[in-house]
């Protein structure tokens, strides 16, 4: 198994007077298609680390290589470039457009990315709500969508440009046990069955219990890397 | 739909009051602008065109504005004689050999040509003097490049051929004189030479100099009185474009020799006063326009602060910067094309409420209206000018929401 996601001596300071260390020597190789859990102490750095790993954010030093392809040096719009063809995010909170129908939030990377025509952008946005359940709801707006079905519409458009890997940040933490259950599963299913690389950051014990591979993070560093037998 | 102008409409009608305050502040701006401007360049046109009308275009005058080289200098070029305080000859006598030259001139295509004596005169009638200018004219030539004929009252230009002692006077003087059509008065020359004269026409210009102290003879009948046989001092000149006055003046200069001078070079003073005049009218209607324009800026500004999170969110999805910057840049485009359009249409208009006003000229019997000028380059300018002072409120915002760093959002959010 080739690394699809690898990072080396990963540390990101956040210059300023008192100059404040976000993620400290990390060094880490996920392979294709791991369902990979990022868990650890509120404030110990794990949403920074995924932004370094999502190429939303520069290290300090250390490489990221992204499909076999190191990203040190790009700029803006190469790093902007590689997410919107090989990552997806799902955040916490939503952060679906509020004034866009779901199924234009879908659509919005298939047409950003512009390989697809329009009627075909809409058909792919369509098959990924099926995908996801929610298809019903393609014509509502996010506010009248609940919890659970906003994150699966945020999933969904996280993966409308069939991307590698699926970055979540506690994309369960804002919702109750049953749907975070089916987000949960969802999840789970995208790595298992549609061999997606799946990484997400969790509070979520039984979430966790789900995951290939949990890696622990405590001040910064990694602590803990178990790989489910 | 381009994915970056539907997320720009999307801001626009999710702010609907204030995308309105600011599109009526653009469409008063242009509607303004457009009314303003082409009343002003329309009295320009109308002033410039009463200009160019009632005077020659070009006139020929018996001077010379160089004085001749001196033999001396002709026979010593290399500059070994230099002779100052040289004066041009004045050629009192008038226009030397003026029917070849005036033959000359009629080959011109384009041009009209009519010869006139000028000289001052004085007339009597029951007792009373007034100083005049007496110009001799052919009646047939002169119809061609003066509006005197269209001010004629009574009587005509062309009674002068039929009455050779006949005199054609102004309003003002006819006034003056008490007197009328049919009447006789005296008319001494500076010679001393005079004569008894029957008025065989009144015109009436509106400027009251001219309407008292202008009057006209048969050329022939001039020549006698002033003791000039065979010569005239002017050549009055119009042109069938106006505006070609100055290259043909300096033609007919080079060619002739005699004193040529355009309107354009006789009104100088007060063409760079409509200059001027210009320069100030656009910046004040541009104002508007630029008032109109932080109306947009705060707009739109209000909206990238109010959708940090959108721009957050589709950075991280993959959007570039100049992807953001251009969403804002469409929404000023937006105000400013769907502004300038009503504006265009409602400044039209005003136009057109503008021009229905009338205006009483002195000297002017006819319904005259205020002067619009319907050109398109009014139109252009207008939307132009307020295409880019959308464009350039549109600009700030645009650069600072192109700024918006998503990891910077997402901290502050989590
Ligand atoms: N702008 C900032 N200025 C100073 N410190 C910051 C800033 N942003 C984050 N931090 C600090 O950086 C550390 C790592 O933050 P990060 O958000 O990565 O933690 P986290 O593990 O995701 O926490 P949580 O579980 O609460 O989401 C925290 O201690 C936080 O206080
Ligand atoms: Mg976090």
């Amino acid at each position: 198994m080739s690394a699809v996601l690898r990072a080396e001596h990963l540390v990101r300071i956040l210059p300023g007077e008192v100059p404040v260390t976000l993620v400290k020597d990390v060094s880490l190789a996920i392979e294709h298609g791991e369902f990979i859990c990022i868990m650890g102490p509120s404030g110990s750095g794990k949403s920074s680390l995924l932004y370094l790993l999502g190429l939303l954010d520069v290290p300090t030093s250390g490489r990221v290589w992204l499909d076999g392809e190191e990203t040190s040096g790009y700029g803006e719009d190469d790093l902007a470039n590689r997410r919107l063809e090989k990552l997806g995010f799902v955040f916490q909170f939503h952060f679906l457009l509020a004034e866009f129908s779901v199924l234009d939030n879908v659509t919005l990377p298939i047409r950003r990315l512009g390989r697809l025509d329009a009627s075909d952008a809409r058909a792919r946005g369509l098959t990924l709500l099926d995908r996801l359940g929610v298809v019903e709801q393609s014509a509502k707006y996010p506010h009248q969508l609940s919890g659970g079905q906003r994150q699966r519409v945020a999933i969904a458009r996280a993966l409308a440009n069939d991307p590698l890997i699926l970055l979540a940040d506690e994309p369960t933490g804002n919702l109750d046990s049953a749907s975070g259950g089916t987000v949960r599963q969802i999840l789970k299913d995208l790595a298992h069955e549609m061999g997606k690389t799946v990484v997400a950051v969790t509070h979520d014990a039984s979430f966790a219990a789900a995951a290939d591979r949990r890696i622990g993070i405590v001040d910064g560093r990694i602590d803990a890397d178990w790989r489910a037998v | 739909m381009r994915i970056q102008l539907q997320v720009a409409l999307t801001h626009l009608t999710g702010r609907r009051r204030q995308t309105l305050v600011s599109l009526i502040g653009v469409v008063l701006g242009v509607a303004f602008f457009l009314a303003v401007s082409s009343l002003m360049r329309g009295s320009e046109q109308d002033f410039i065109k009463r200009l160019v009308d009632n005077s020659p275009h070009i006139t020929v005058s018996d001077e010379v504005r160089r004085p001749r080289t001196q033999p001396a200098e002709q026979r010593w070029t290399d500059g070994a004689v230099r002779i100052r305080s040289l004066k041009p000859q004045t050629e009192t006598r008038g226009i030397r050999g003026y029917r070849k030259k005036l033959a000359l001139i009629e080959a011109i295509p384009g041009v009209r040509v009519a010869p006139v004596l000028i000289g001052s005169a004085v007339l009597t009638f029951a007792g009373r003097e007034e100083g005049v200018t007496l110009s001799g004219i052919v009646p047939k030539t002169m119809k061609t490049v003066s509006t005197i004929q269209d001010k004629m009252v009574e009587g005509s230009l062309d009674a002068l051929d039929v009455n050779p002692n006949g005199i054609v006077i102004g309003t003002g003087l006819a006034e003056k004189f008490n007197l009328g059509l049919g009447r006789n008065l005296t008319v001494v020359a500076a010679s001393g030479a005079s004569r008894a004269m029957k008025v065989v026409g009144l015109f009436r210009t509106g400027n009251a100099s001219v309407d008292e102290t202008q009057t006209f003879t048969l050329l022939k009948r001039a020549q006698v009185m002033f003791e000039r046989p065979n010569r005239v001092n002017r050549f009055l000149i119009q042109l069938d474009d106006a505006y070609a006055a100055r290259a043909v003046a300096q033609r007919i200069e080079a060619a002739i020799g005699d004193k040529s001078v355009s309107w354009v070079e006789a009104s100088e003073d007060i063409l760079s006063v409509l200059v001027v005049r210009n320069i100030i009218m656009y910046s004040v209607v541009s104002a508007i326009l630029i008032v109109a324009s932080f109306g947009i800026y705060n707009t739109l500004s209000t909206i990238v602060l109010e959708k940090t999170h959108d721009i957050a969110i589709l950075k991280s999805m993959g959007f570039h910067a100049r992807d953001i910057r251009l969403i804002f840049l469409f929404e000023g485009v937006v105000i400013g094309l769907i502004g300038s359009l009503f504006g265009l249409v409602l400044g039209a208009g005003l136009m057109h409420a503008l021009s229905q006003v009338q205006i009483k000229p002195p000297g002017v019997s006819e319904q005259v209206f205020l002067p619009i000028w319907w050109g398109a380059q009014q139109f252009a300018l207008a939307t132009a000018f307020a295409m880019a002072s959308c464009i350039l409120a549109a600009y700030l915002p645009a650069r600072r929401a192109g700024r918006v760093h998503p990891v910077e959002i997402l901290r502050g959010a989590a």
